[in-house]
């Protein structure tokens, strides 16, 4: 049976009504028209759907949506301010982090979310820490050097 | 461009072979200046199986448009899935145009917008596409002076462009924008083209670095996929698939399916679908179909399939031979005769195959994951008998391609579904149906049998491959004695792939690198020789000679026979008209056998490389995916049942496993642009295969080189 969910979406209260059995994922992509969480294997091993909830990287795509009721999500068009890229996404425009791009959000959040816990990672925690983001084109040391900059920008107090 | 190389004649409005008059272009594009350009050479397509209702020998396969805003437009059937083109093709129009890099727009993949070309692969875009378009380019450039020669009343001779102006050399105050030029024409020309190779000093935008000019929109989400895409009334769809390949249905019972709310089920024959408004939803109806298969298996599986390949009746098919093998024995002072075994690898795109189909009265829309746009058109005419300009495909930013998305089975089924049901139906396959359903780069087995004399040359090649396909089969060094054979399916016997295969990254070339870059390697360490000086002392090839040097000054390589524990291997090979060379250094666990590549470096001669820092993302991409089929990728199956499903068990590359990366370009601005997108995955496997050797002592012949199969040749050792 259907029901009212609420919760915030990048910033914003919103209010959905759906059974609470359907994923995050669809959810977004097809009920909230946000298509940056990507669909790459349904079984939270690739990683492209990921958000952040309650500024923790989750993976949407076998999550109900009930699970999300009063919480706070983000997904990558959450993540720049009035335009402004976030600094993980700005890394990854200056440092060409990306090839086909559809593994890239997902990439963004998790290493978003890496950096609000800890801004000063090391380079073997940011390869530990996307370990299970996958990637086929092979932009993995791209990415790497990209949030290693995120995370001296952000540090920096920026 | 000579000005002779090209012939023009104003429009005729011929028909051309997708069934659209060429003046609907124009009409669709509104005016402007267009240039009708053919860069594919004919004469090589004649050779080749067309497929219905299309023929080339007239056909232009893009043009491009200067509007009267002063856009220049390059309309092509290439596609764009992350390997840059979208960037490298708009900085060689920019340069030849002279106009700004930011008024140059790529309209790529739409069977009505753009002119037939077969598909994006096998690094062809730069190469052939390219210089088609410059030399386009170069055409509209004329066009532009003599018109405004024309309106300005001065002789072309003073006339000049310079970033998007017609400039008058004698009065720089006056000038006349492209975009005034073709404001209110309709202007149109053919050209035959034989483009030539050009004086690349003058350009602005070629040969420098320039990011993916796509970036922007895909670190904010803004990128449309296929699946990003949705209109009015549309419906996701499961399909109900066989539990193996060759199963037949044989009772099926859709009540479960039809009892959820908004469900609609449809059946074509074993055809058979859900289709609901949410996606989850028609996830939930799909599983509650009962149906019942008749299966006649087959008794293949990967264990025994290599056998089956070398035991098979097939068709046998010398590609290559010099010299004589008997007199290669003689002047042989040691042979040495070794298999090398190739498994199944799948694509796994992120983005898994994708379509959405619309029926609007007799007209079909597909929007699709298709590295084939005008194939997919041809492919939904064929089996459901829409004339070819009832169909469009457009395909948005594809999620990845790597040969797997040649094919697009899903385009046809959206379109079947969409004329079912009447509604616009999205099908977005789950990760299940994208191994289920992909086409495998084939498996293979190369033998080698070879000679070498007391001085270390190699006097005896005899190279035959099985099964996998013959690309990159060359022999590369100078061999007096070298032959190639190929032994493929022969039409009468029994299929020996029992699934789908195609083209995968630089197709089976990794396999027959892996092959031959091994084979030296024993020969060298036979020889008793450092394996890069047993390479040039047998190297005629300049490039490739060049390649390595630059590769091992780059790497900083210090001679040294192999076994010598260091954990230094080696390969070279060619590729897509470009030549590689690599040293990669790596270290073995020798309790578990597991590898760790530390470093690799990389030279490549690809001719003039019109955007650097593109051509090395992609050599580090090829680097890091071609990880996967040297370590742990390779389809397990049964019969018709592939028990790879998921990335669960097909393990791909991680971000653990980078090595650091050393690619160098040799500078060849003298020469035309080659591929890119593919040769420095090559290399990779036979490269780390002899660093094994080197840190063991222990050969490994099949790929993957898994922990286990590591210390069992370890154990022989």
């Amino acid at each position: 049976m259907e029901e009212k969910i609420r919760f915030t979406l990048n910033g914003k209260k919103t209010e959905i009504t759906t059974e609470p059995n359907q994923t995050l994922l669809w959810v977004l992509r097809n009920q909230l028209g946000l298509t940056g969480t990507k669909y790459g294997c349904g079984t939270g091993f690739c990683g492209a759907c990921t958000v952040l909830i309650n500024r923790e990287p989750s993976r949407s795509c076998m999550l109900p949506v009930s699970d999300v009721a009063g919480k706070n999500v983000v997904t990558i068009e959450g993540l720049s301010r009035n335009g402004k890229l976030h600094p993980v996404q700005q890394a990854f425009v200056d440092h060409d982090a990306l090839q086909c791009g559809y593994c890239t959000p997902g990439m963004i959040m998790t290493a978003a979310g890496m950096l609000l816990k800890n801004p000063s990672l090391t380079r073997e925690q940011i390869i530990e820490g996307l370990e299970n983001n996958l990637c086929r084109c092979g932009a993995h040391t791209r990415i790497i050097d990209a949030v290693e900059t995120a995370a001296k920008e952000m540090q920096g107090g920026k | 461009m000579k000005k002779t190389d090209i012939k023009t004649q104003e429009s005729s409005g011929e028909e051309i072979r997708n069934g659209m008059k060429r003046r609907n272009f124009v009409k669709l594009l509104g005016g402007g200046i267009f240039i009708f350009f053919q860069p594919l050479d004919i004469f090589d397509l004649k050779d080749s199986v067309l497929p219905q209702g299309r023929s080339l020998t007239k056909d232009y396969n893009a043009f491009l448009q200067i509007a009267g805003d002063g856009t220049v437009s390059c309309f092509t059937g290439k596609i764009e899935m992350g390997q840059g083109v979208i960037t490298s093709l708009a900085q060689m129009m920019a340069d030849e145009l002279n106009v700004p890099l930011e008024k140059v727009k790529m309209v790529m993949g739409d069977t009505d917008l753009c002119p037939y070309d077969a598909g994006t692969w096998g690094s062809q875009t730069t190469q052939t596409f390219g210089p088609a378009m410059r030399a386009a380019a170069a055409e509209a450039r004329s066009i532009l002076i003599d018109l405004a020669a024309s309106k300005l009343g001065v002789p072309a001779s003073q006339l000049e462009v310079k970033d998007g102006f017609v400039v008058d050399t004698k009065n720089p105050g006056k000038s006349l924008s492209y975009g005034s030029l073709a404001n209110g024409k309709k202007l149109e020309r053919y050209l035959d083209v034989k483009p030539a190779v050009e004086d690349y000093s003058k350009f602005t935008y070629v040969g420098k670095s320039y990011k993916h000019s796509d970036a922007r929109l895909k670190v904010t989400g803004q990128a449309k996929y296929t699946g990003d895409l949705k209109i009015p009334g549309m419906v996701f769809a499961r399909i109900l698939r066989p539990p193996s390949h060759g199963a037949k249905l044989s009772t099926v019972d859709v009540s479960g399916a039809e009892a959820i709310k908004g469900t609609q089920v449809v059946r074509d024959g074993d055809f058979i679908a859900v289709l609901h408004e949410n996606r989850d939803k028609a996830d939930e109806a799909i599983v509650k179909i009962k149906a019942e298969f008749t299966f006649n298996e087959l008794k293949v599986n990967d264990k025994n399939m290599y056998d089956r390949m070398v035991g098979a009746d097939s068709r046998v098919n010398v590609l290559r031979t010099t010299g004589d093998m008997a007199a290669g024995s003689e002047q042989s002072d040691k042979i040495f005769e070794s298999e090398f075994l190739d498994p199944y690898l799948a694509h796994t795109s992120i983005e898994t195959h994708t379509a959405l189909a619309k029926l609007e009265g007799d007209k079909m829309t597909v929007w699709a994951a298709t590295q084939s746009p005008f194939g997919l058109q041809d492919n939904i005419s064929r089996e459901m008998g829409f004339p070819l300009e009832k169909v469009r495909i457009i395909t948005p930013f594809v999620g990845g391609g790597f040969g797997g998305k040649a094919p697009a089975q899903q385009g046809v089924e959206a379109a079947r579904l969409a004329k079912m049901s009447g509604k616009p139906v999205m099908v977005v396959w789950t990760r299940d149906e994208e191994f289920f359903y992909d086409t495998f780069h084939p498996a293979g087995v190369v033998r080698i049998k070879s000679g070498i004399d007391k001085s270390g040359l190699i006097k005896l090649w005899d190279y035959s491959l099985y099964y996998g396909g013959s690309r990159g089969s060359d022999t590369i060094y100078d061999v007096p004695n070298a032959r190639t054979t190929a032994y493929s399916q022969n039409m009468n016997a029994t299929a020996i792939h029992p699934f789908g295969t195609g083209a995968w990254r630089a197709p089976n070339n990794n396999a027959n690198t892996f092959a031959r870059e091994s084979q030296i390697d024993i020969m060298a360490a036979a020889a008793g020789m450092d394996p890069l000086e047993f390479r040039l002392k047998n190297l005629k090839d300049q490039k490739m000679i060049a390649c390595w040097k630059a590769v091992a000054d780059k790497f900083g390589y210090v001679p040294a026979k192999a076994p010598g524990g260091r954990g230094i291997g080696m390969a070279c090979g060619t590729d897509a008209g470009t030549w590689v060379a690599m040293i990669a250094e790596i270290k073995v666990d020798k309790s578990t056998g597991k590898v760790k590549v530390v470093r690799v470096a990389c030279a490549q001669d690809m001719g003039l490389c019109v955007n650097p820092q593109g051509a090395l993302i992609q050599m580090e991409g090829c680097i890091q995916m071609a990880l996967g089929y040297t370590l742990t990728e390779e389809v397990m199956f049964e019969g018709g049942n592939i028990k790879d499903r998921g990335f669960d068990t097909y393990e791909i590359p991680r971000f653990s496993w980078t090595p650091k990366m050393d690619c160098v370009i040799l500078d060849r601005k003298d020469q035309p642009p080659k591929g890119g997108g593919e040769p420095a995955l090559i290399t990779v496997g036979a490269a780390v295969g002899n660093a094994i050797f080197d840190a063991t002592g222990a050969r490994v012949y099949r790929m993957p080189m898994t922990p286990a199969r590591i210390l069992e040749a370890m154990k022989k050792a």
